[in-house]
């Protein structure tokens, strides 16, 4: 008697809304009949039935919000089985998901819950300019996408291409709703053929215009790197400023959850050794708008680095058109002990380390960087000299890192602030594996923060 | 346009020069051969319209108008260059002139027109895009993803392939499986058309053919241009992959500016006499640019780190 529990529909998906049932109990069922519609933050997927049978029981009732992955929603009775009472929910570590989801968005092709570490509650926004304005709870897959529906209201040059940006309403659903606003002109369809598409947007942006190009995931862009690089950074120093190509480059990076080594890379380091380029890396969904907006209006090009764990989390944005200034880190947390500074997903990480290292008595300060290129250097040497001590926290590998960036800062212009060598905390040198405990292995740790911290305090 | 391709060819003759003394430094690839190419295809053009090109890119710098002399200090890397001697001879662009250039990257041009003429259509100012690449860029696949694109969403982009026969070292026959490369748009059906690149008016007449079908908003359109050039891929290739003989005999037979003489003294346009003048004329600004490049000064030190950015972060 299969019992249908809420299946994953995505890497990232934890819950989901019920929207609708298309049966009611004592309905009989063939394999492939569409059971329910499941809204998760993403799409509206529809759930079929695996195997045919009499719908013996609906546990949850249609409209219900936040019904979690692995919760029993229907039993099924099998043909010529009797209708019976439901066992109770099996705990999800049974395979939700399995076979009973349809095909997930393209680039999401695993389906497991996601198990990276993400901080669970948001920081209040940085600093904005002014105290006064008004907030709003929004993910940052929302902000990211205001922003380019403000920039494109304002700029009639500024438009988005990508795979899958325009009808499929983005394949992390980013670029939702600017089809129907701005139409096909303006949103752009491509094939996929990533080193074709950066490199007609960089032509457009020679051309005059303003493209946001959006590459699936910047694994994907390592197809495109020559025109990012050879293309766009360097053709105003070659051109004698005369040739500018003011571009963004946007997509989620690193790792997200369960994809492996091909899919989950922090190229923030390749980038952001390049002169030429700026290269943006936003945590909250405050900095995400108003730096993405201060990208699209730079005469510059852009690579613009996303996180997909980060895009359904929610933060406090302010109202209207607030653009975050470019090569400014901010401090997220003002602590007197230990710096700590990270970037994109690694300062959730630095802030559920901070939690555990205040109720040990280590007052942690927090500097995200936001920008990896121009880096705000002063604003980390600033807080050097506060606290003495230092860790840099990066999902990514160490060799070559940001981390190595920060901490060859701290030794040319800081060294006479030093109390602690400066330690690093990243993801392990690996190409990062499948197996689930494998990954977690690999990837960046509250713990090994909290471990860092102590060990620069001499605790 | 006999005026045009003289001027490339003794300009570039003098790039060689110059090389030579050590004046030109880098690679510096000359477009002697090919000056009936760009000419021609220059001519069918508005002001409006935009080019591109690979590293290959004198002779069509001169075509757009650009004063011979801010190319040639750009080659001898001086501050007065087109780029201030930051790009020299495979890097240089004038906004102003509609040259977006001048890129060293084999066929990263192609798709950069190609977005030119996505920009063209998009603003809707009624402007083409003409891409040039060689043989050689022809086997690149961002080539085909372009044409892919460009047909999909029919833009005004009209590929030139200066086929002039070898991919450095490496001749077409050798390099594809296609060598009639005219049909290399055929799976994408971007039509091609195949012109004696060595005959300014064959060009020219196929360029108004083509500037007319892709204004016309039918979609992009592909010109194989049959052409050979005389010296080596770049100033240091001996060219040793061919014979003496096979280049000699396209001199003598085929040569653009030679067949452009006849012709214009064969319809009475011009006579011996009066093309000497015209020579002596080439000559004197040939000259006059040269001198500029080995007078004029090197760029100061503090242009090292000038336009890396254009905002202020």
């Amino acid at each position: 008697m299969p019992e249908i529990k809420l299946p994953a529909m995505s890497p990232t998906m934890e819950e989901g809304t019920l929207a609708k049932w298309l049966v009611k109990e004592g309905d009989t069922v063939k394999p492939g009949d569409v059971l329910a519609e499941i809204e998760t933050d993403k799409a509206t997927m529809e759930l079929e039935a695996d195997e045919g049978g009499v719908v013996s029981k609906l546990h949850v009732a249609a409209g219900s919000e936040g019904v979690k992955v692995g919760t029993l929603i229907a039993t099924i009775a099998g043909e010529g089985e009797e209708a019976a009472a439901p066992a109770a929910p099996l705990p999800l570590a049974e395979g939700a998901g399995g076979g009973k989801s349809p095909p997930p968005a393209p680039a999401a092709p695993a389906e497991a819950p996601k198990p990276a570490p993400v901080a669970k509650d948001s920081p209040p926004p940085a600093p904005p300019a002014s105290g006064a304005e008004t907030m709003h709870r929004q993910t940052v897959r929302e902000a990211l996408r205001d922003a380019m529906a403000e920039e494109m209201r304002t700029t009639p040059e500024v438009f988005v291409m990508g795979e899958e940006v325009a009808e499929y309403q983005g394949a992390y659903k980013v670029t939702q709703g600017l089809l129907e606003e701005f139409g096909a002109t303006r949103v752009v369809d491509t094939p996929i053929t990533e080193y074709g598409f950066a490199g007609l947007g960089t032509g457009a942006a020679m051309g005059g215009l303003r493209p946001i190009v959006e590459f699936m995931t910047f694994n994907f862009a390592m197809q495109a790197i020559d025109h990012i690089i050879n293309s766009a950074a360097k053709t105003n120093y070659m051109s004698g400023g005369q040739m500018r190509c003011p571009i963004v480059f946007r997509g989620p990076n690193g790792a997200a959850s369960r994809v492996a080594a091909q899919h989950s890379q922090n190229y923030g380091p390749w980038y952001a050794s390049v002169p030429g380029l700026v290269v943006i890396a936003p945590y909250s969904a405050a900095d995400a708008k108003g730096l993405l907006k201060s990208a699209i209006r730079s005469p510059d090009p852009v690579v613009f680095l996303e996180n997909e764990l980060l895009y359904g989390q929610s933060f406090d944005v302010p109202e209207g058109d607030i653009a975050v200034p470019i090569g400014k880190a901010s401090v997220v947390r003002s602590g007197k002990d230990v710096t700590v500074v990270s970037y994109s997903i690694g300062v959730g990480v630095a802030l559920e380390a901070a939690k555990i290292l205040a109720e040990q008595g280590i007052d942690a300060e927090i500097v995200d960087l936001r920008t990896l290129r121009p880096l705000d250097s002063a604003t980390v040497l600033a807080s050097l000299k506060k606290t003495n001590r230092m860790v840099v926290v990066e999902e990514g590998w160490p060799t070559c890192s940001i981390a190595s960036e920060i901490i060859a800062i701290a030794m040319e212009q800081g060294f006479d602030d030093l109390d602690a060598p400066v330690l690093r905390v990243t993801n392990v040198d690996v190409p990062l594996p499948y197996a689930a405990n494998l990954e977690k292995l690999a990837l960046l740790k509250v713990e090994d923060v909290v471990t860092a911290a102590k060990k620069v305090c001499y605790r | 346009m006999y005026r045009e391709m003289l001027l490339i060819r003794r300009f570039e003759e003098r790039a060689g020069q110059l090389y030579g003394m050590g004046m030109i430094g880098g690679f510096c690839h000359l477009y002697i051969g090919q000056e009936a190419v760009v000419t021609g295809m220059q001519g069918a053009l508005r002001a409006t319209d935009s080019v591109i090109t690979g590293y290959r890119d004198h002779g069509h710098m001169i075509a757009a108008g650009i004063d011979p002399k801010v190319v040639m200090a750009e080659l001898t890397g001086r501050a007065a260059g087109i780029s201030k001697g930051k790009g020299g001879s495979m890097h240089m662009f004038s906004v102003e002139h509609g040259f977006y250039g001048g890129h060293g990257i084999v066929a990263a041009q192609v798709p950069l027109g190609t977005g030119l003429g996505f920009a063209h259509k998009y603003k809707g100012d009624g402007g083409i895009a003409v891409t040039y690449f060689g043989d050689g860029a022809s086997n690149q696949g961002q080539v085909y993803e372009s044409f892919n694109m460009a047909e999909l969403w029919k833009l005004p982009v009209i590929y030139v392939i200066e086929n002039n026969q070898y991919a450095m070292g490496t001749s077409v026959n050798r390099s594809s499986s296609e060598d009639q490369l005219y049909r290399r748009g055929e799976s994408f059906r971007v039509p091609g058309l195949q012109v004696d690149g060595m005959d300014v008016l064959a060009v020219r007449g196929a360029a108004d053919a083509a500037v007319a079908w892709v204004r016309a908003g039918k979609g992009p359109l592909l010109l194989e241009m049959k052409t050979y050039r005389y010296r080596g891929h770049s100033m240091s290739d001996p060219a040793k992959y061919r014979s003496r003989e096979e280049v000699q005999a396209m001199r003598d037979k085929s040569d653009p500016i030679e067949h452009a003489k006849k012709e214009l003294i064969e319809m009475g346009a011009a006579t011996e006499a009066s093309l000497k003048e015209l020579e002596k004329d080439i000559r004197a600004i040939v000259a006059e640019a040269a001198d500029f490049a080995e007078q004029t000064p090197e760029p100061d030190a503090a242009e090292l780190y000038t336009d890396v950015l254009v905002g202020k972060y």
